[in-house]
């Protein structure tokens, strides 16, 4: 969510209106922004632990309140303080929506400003829409909003400039037409404004990667660095403009004298492009000499990719329609018509009127809110208008009869049985290093879901074992008394890759399996204590041992009163597992109906190898299990 | 065995005396031909049934060294060293012949008080006396005084301590004497019922020592479960009381299909950055998705349909088949709508939840870590308005003991209307968002062929934060992870919220 800082003064200036902290901040919530924190520069600097500044320069730091104001992702007319207050104002009744308009310079539309848009530009940036404003006033702090809003749009909207980027200049000192192409980056020669001095493009670009001062335009080279050509825009006298993405020419560079602003914005997105023109656009004109106008330029695209005669801003301006009934059953009220053209005003949806005899209700959405895109936005909007809080609640009726995922409901008998047998249950991260994952368990590194990102060495893979959580847990509680055994267990997930396991006619190419994982650790390994846990979670899985192994052992009187599922039977048998002792590891295996009669391996327990306790620090023997849920199912 | 005799030794004193008292344990022990160390054992014994009253009492005073003794027995070095420098006259002595007469320690410690004392000086390599008699032995005079119990100067007796002939000693001795409960013997009493006194009926003769009721009972041992699961243990069950099935969400690599596309959540959105997401190295892509549905999706991202304009750019392939950890549940409550949609027999309303982990590349911090578990409830059903929303979401918070609820306006790519919830904490003490809510657009829902006039309202809160504050854990490591201390699992009370007016009187 976008974060808009503005000074707490000027914005009650502007509103006409001053308010408490928290009056303010109840407006807020009604409207559906958040006043996230209230600062200023100096207490900014004083929470920053990393900036050590001096006791001068922290006097030398505004004390000016800042209201920080997060703004819904899609609002991008909330973006900079001119369009905070024109929706606070209409929303509060207190101000009419403005209407945006295009009015030429001249009477001879020939007389526009033109951008002709060069074919070369295709394999890099192929779009590029323009505007001019007209006798704009600048103050010190207009000017400082005007590049705020296109630092919020380059970060949201325009994804880091990879999307859109946008330029202004100084209309009065260049010469249209103007030309986007694409050229060679050793050809394209200017002062950009980072540096009073002249580069060509490509020395430029090394400037960015390595010039510490530059640092903030380092993240944009990759978008063009490799490029055979660099977009360029030129004047008629071939001054450059700018270097989309990168950075504008010194020479039209905007300053408090400026009056008329020429701006463009290249793109790989031309719904985008046009999007972030029309938010420059309608925020900005409020200073023009006649505000809420601004002056189309003709976008003459070469190879006719976008149509001819293309002139922008689009100034997108469309109707909305929302049958009555619609709005009045989505949001669960009951308001009259009418009522709902008066709210269509408050939220920036009017002019509004109602059609087919009063039962549906059309808007205008303006240039502003682009977020709109169907009946349910103009609904949420009445909504937000009417107030959430002033909705009566209700439940839906129809009966539904709740019920529990099979295995979760096993998996939560079995987490209540085991505590039961003195195992303290944990709960660990689903991802893990290779290294612990794997080598320290004394396995090869088989195929694991590898992460393409990973926040740091400890998440590379998801895990194919939950053992590793459990013996980092005894590494972490080493101070704890081992001397009467220290049990631990969890059940949950591990990934497996698996390219034909399907999931709602979809093939991921890795599968979830549920796991129980179990570890003793004391001053005898607990070999007997793990291998009685097994016969355990198998007797309440209605599990009967196979006769062959409980022919030596004691019967008590539980083996009387066993009850078992028919075609279910476990054993186990001798194995050998890099992670466990030679000799004292075991194999569990279950036949069960779909088994066709096969014994099939479920999991496996054991003592684990000296060297795996080594590798997570632990002082004591210990054994452990691991087994499928699943077929127990 | 020798305690028992001190204990009938001084019960018997305290009977037969004519003071019923013994003044001072330590001197009576002296007497008593006992040592003190047993009838201090037998005092502290006998106090706590009352047979006895007894009185501190702490005596402070020097007892000799070894070589304080040794002064005592042949006098100070200083003046033995002293006798033998007069006894070789006035060309003194050397000092191997000294050290052969008095010995290596006394020659050297004697000498060098003599020479302090300037009893003795050196002439060449001689020692040679420069007084003509030999003094009185003070140091020996001290000493003995001392041993007698006579006072001694404080000079004296630190220069005594200073050269380590004698130490301080505090000792600790009683007087005792009867208590409300003496008697002259003593009936030992039980600890605890035995076996052994059921078989013999002796629990009906034997008395019994009294219990210390103020120290804690023995551990229970046993097992113990993970306070974040019991948490969810309690959240399952007040949402299958309210009619709700769950989910299944164990899969965790999922598509960005299906865990963006098919909500509506265009291909450009910031929450697909790398930044957000863990993306899949291996298995990098999707096998396959729906063909059809795959179709429908695009579409109405590309071009809109069912009354939106859609988002208007090109929908992608390869991004949409880019494998990732996901990011929601959500991504499972879409493949759940979509069977629901397509099952046989067509839609029927359905309430759904779940509750488990999903994967954020967020920066971690206390309260942050890149993975966490996310509690979701959706409802699917015709004509559901935000009022039932409204309804639904303040049901199931009254159950976990939040009353108070506000609603605002919020934003959330494949919701509209979205509201972010709001409750005051009534552990906090204040208002504090806790969780988020929406009915869902109807381009997710569109595509995947429910009716039009079903809607699907939803909620989801995290897991992880209420688990947090019911427990006061202030670290998110403290609570998922390896570094959970066993302790503080052990300590964990039972989940239960304070249901005030959910549940029916009686």
């Amino acid at each position: 969510m976008p974060t808009v800082s503005v000074e707490r003064d000027a914005l009650f200036t502007n509103l006409g209106h001053t308010y408490t902290d928290e009056e303010f901040d109840e407006l807020c919530f009604e409207f559906g922004v958040e006043l996230d924190e209230i600062t200023s520069e100096r207490e900014e600097a004083l929470k920053n632990e990393n900036a050590k500044l001096t006791k001068q320069e922290l006097e030398a730091l505004s004390t000016t309140v800042i209201y920080k104001i997060d703004v819904p992702a899609n609002r991008y007319d909330l973006l900079c303080i001119e369009g905070i207050v024109r929706a606070l104002k209409i929303f509060l009744c207190e101000l009419d929506a403005p209407t945006y308009k295009i009015v030429e310079h001249s009477a001879d539309t020939d007389a526009r400003q033109c951008m002709t848009v060069l074919p070369a530009t295709n394999p890099i940036r192929p779009y590029a829409v323009c505007a001019v404003l007209r006798d704009v006033t600048f103050t010190p702090e207009r000017y400082a909003s005007f590049i705020d809003l296109q630092d919020q749009l380059h970060r949201n909207l325009c994804r880091q400039r990879t999307l859109v980027a946008i330029g202004t200049h100084d209309l009065d000192t260049i010469q249209g037409p103007f030309t986007y192409n694409a050229e060679t980056p050793k050809d394209i020669t200017f002062v950009p404004l980072t540096h009073d001095v002249e580069f060509n493009a490509a020395d430029l670009m090394e400037e960015y990667l390595n010039d510490p001062a530059c640092k903030h335009l380092k993240p944009y080279v990759p978008i063009i660095y490799d490029a055979e050509k660099y977009p360029v825009i030129r004047d008629s006298n071939g001054v450059v403009l700018s270097l989309p993405p990168m950075i504008n020419g010194a020479h039209s560079k905007i300053t408090l004298d400026t009056k008329n602003v020429f701006i463009e914005c290249t793109a790989t997105d031309l719904t985008k492009a046009n999007i972030v023109l029309d938010t420059v656009v309608t925020m900005f004109s409020e200073h023009c000499a006649a505000p809420f106008t601004v002056e189309p330029v003709d976008v003459k695209y070469e190879d006719d990719s976008v149509s001819k005669g293309y002139t922008t801003p689009q100034l997108f301006l469309r109707k909305e329609t929302a049958a009555i009934d619609f709005v009045n059953s989505l949001i669960g009220i009951d308001l009259p018509a009418e009522e709902m053209v008066k709210l269509c005003e408050k939220v920036q949806l009017g002019p509004a009127c109602l059609l087919s005899e009063g039962t549906v209700l059309e808007v205008t959405v303006p240039p502003t809110r682009s977020d709109i895109l169907h009946a349910v936005d103009v609904a949420e909007d009445i909504g937000i208008a009417f107030g959430y809080n002033n909705i009566v609640k209700r439940v839906p009726t129809t009966c539904t009869v709740g019920g529990e995922q099979p295995l979760n409901a096993l998996g939560d008998l079995l987490r209540e049985e085991i505590s039961r047998a003195g195992y303290i249950e944990v709960l660990t991260h689903g991802l893990s290093s290779c290294h612990e994952n794997f080598t320290a368990l004394r396995k090869p590194v088989t195929p694991a879901v590898e992460l393409l990102n990973p926040a740091n060495v400890e998440y590379q893979v998801v895990r194919t074992t939950l053992l590793t959580g459990l013996l980092k847990t005894l590494q972490h509680n080493k101070s704890a008394s081992f001397t009467k055994g220290f049990k631990l267990f969890e059940i949950s997930d591990v990934v497996l890759p698996d390219d034909e396991h399907v999931v709602c006619e979809s093939i991921v190419g890795a599968r979830n399996c549920r796991r129980v994982c179990a570890v003793y650790a004391g001053p005898t390994s607990g070999f007997e204590i793990i291998h009685g846990l097994v016969d355990r979670i198998m007797t309440l899985c209605e599990v009967n041992p196979e006769e062959a192994y409980i022919a030596n052992s004691a019967k008590g009187d539980e083996e009387k009163y066993r009850v078992a599922r028919e075609g279910y039977f476990y054993t186990i048998k001798e194995s050998t597992e890099e992670t466990f002792f030679p000799g004292r590891c075991a194999d569990i295996l279950l036949t069960y109906p779909g088994s066709g009669g096969a014994q099939i391996k479920i999991g496996s327990f054991g003592i684990l190898h000296p060297e795996v306790l080594k590798s997570f620090d632990i002082q004591y023997p210990a054994s452990s299990v691991e087994l499928d849920l699943e077929p127990l199912l | 065995h020798k305690d028992t005799m001190a204990e009938a030794l001084i019960l018997s004193y305290l009977n037969t005396s004519d003071t019923t008292t013994i003044p001072d344990t330590f001197t009576w022990s002296e007497e008593s031909k006992v040592s003190h160390q047993d009838v201090v054992g037998a005092v502290k014994s006998l106090l706590v049934d009352a047979y006895i009253t007894a009185d501190e009492i702490t005596a402070n005073f020097f007892e000799l060294t070894s070589e304080g003794e040794q002064i005592i027995k042949d006098g100070s070095q200083e003046i033995a060293v002293l006798k033998c420098v007069l006894e070789a006259g006035a060309d003194g002595i050397g000092m191997g012949d000294l050290q052969t007469k008095v010995g290596k320690n006394v020659a050297k410690i004697g000498m060098g008080n003599c020479m302090k004392a300037k009893w003795i000086g050196k002439a060449g390599a001689n020692l040679v006396p420069k007084v003509d008699a030999v003094p009185e032995d003070e140091v020996q005079d001290a000493l003995k005084a001392l041993s007698a119990g006579s006072d001694v100067d404080g000079k004296v007796v630190q220069n005594l301590k200073r050269r380590k002939l004698i130490s301080p000693v505090t000792r600790k001795s009683y007087k005792v004497s009867r208590g409300p409960s003496y008697a002259p013997v003593r009936v030992k009493k039980a600890a605890d019922l035995t076996k052994e006194m059921l078989d013999s009926g002796a629990w009906q003769t034997t008395p019994f020592k009294s219990y210390n009721f103020l120290t804690l009972g023995e551990k229970v041992g046993g097992g113990y479960l993970h306070p974040l699961l019991k948490v969810r243990a309690e959240f399952r069950k007040i949402l299958m009381q309210m009619g709700f099935q769950e989910m299944p969400t164990n899969k965790w690599v999922e598509s960005s299909f299906w865990n963006f596309d098919s909500l509506f959540q265009p291909q450009s959105h910031p929450a697909r950055d790398a930044h957000d997401t863990f993306f899949i190295k291996k298995p990098a892509e999707t096998v396959s998705v729906p063909d059809d549905y795959y179709e429908r999706v695009k579409e109405m991202h590309e071009k809109g349909g069912g009354g939106s304009i859609g988002y208007r750019y090109n929908f992608k392939k390869e991004e949409a088949f880019k494998n990732l950890l996901r990011t929601h549940t959500t991504a499972i409550s879409s493949q759940m709508l979509y069977k629901l949609a397509n099952q046989e027999g067509g839609f029927k309303p359905q309430r759904y939840f779940s509750i488990d982990r999903v994967f954020r590349n967020e920066s971690m911090d206390a309260t942050h870590l890149c993975e966490f578990h996310q509690v979701e409830g959706l409802v699917a059903d015709y004509n559901l308005s935000l009022g039932d929303l409204i309804g639904t979401i303040e049901t199931f918070f009254k159950k976990i003991g939040i009353t108070q609820l506000r609603f605002k306006p919020a934003f959330n790519p494949y919701t509209e209307p979205s509201m972010e919830i709001f409750g005051y904490h009534p552990d906090l003490k204040k208002w504090t968002e806790i969780g988020n809510s929406g009915m869902f657009r109807p381009e997710m829902l569109q595509p995947m062929g429910l009716p039009e006039n079903v809607r699907v309202i939803a909620w989801g809160l995290s897991l992880e934060r209420p688990t947090m504050i019911k427990y006061r854990i202030k670290n998110i490591r403290d609570l998922f992870g390896h570094k959970v201390e066993m302790a503080r699992t052990r300590a964990a009370p039972v989940c239960r919220f304070d249901t005030v007016g959910t549940v029916a009187e009686a």
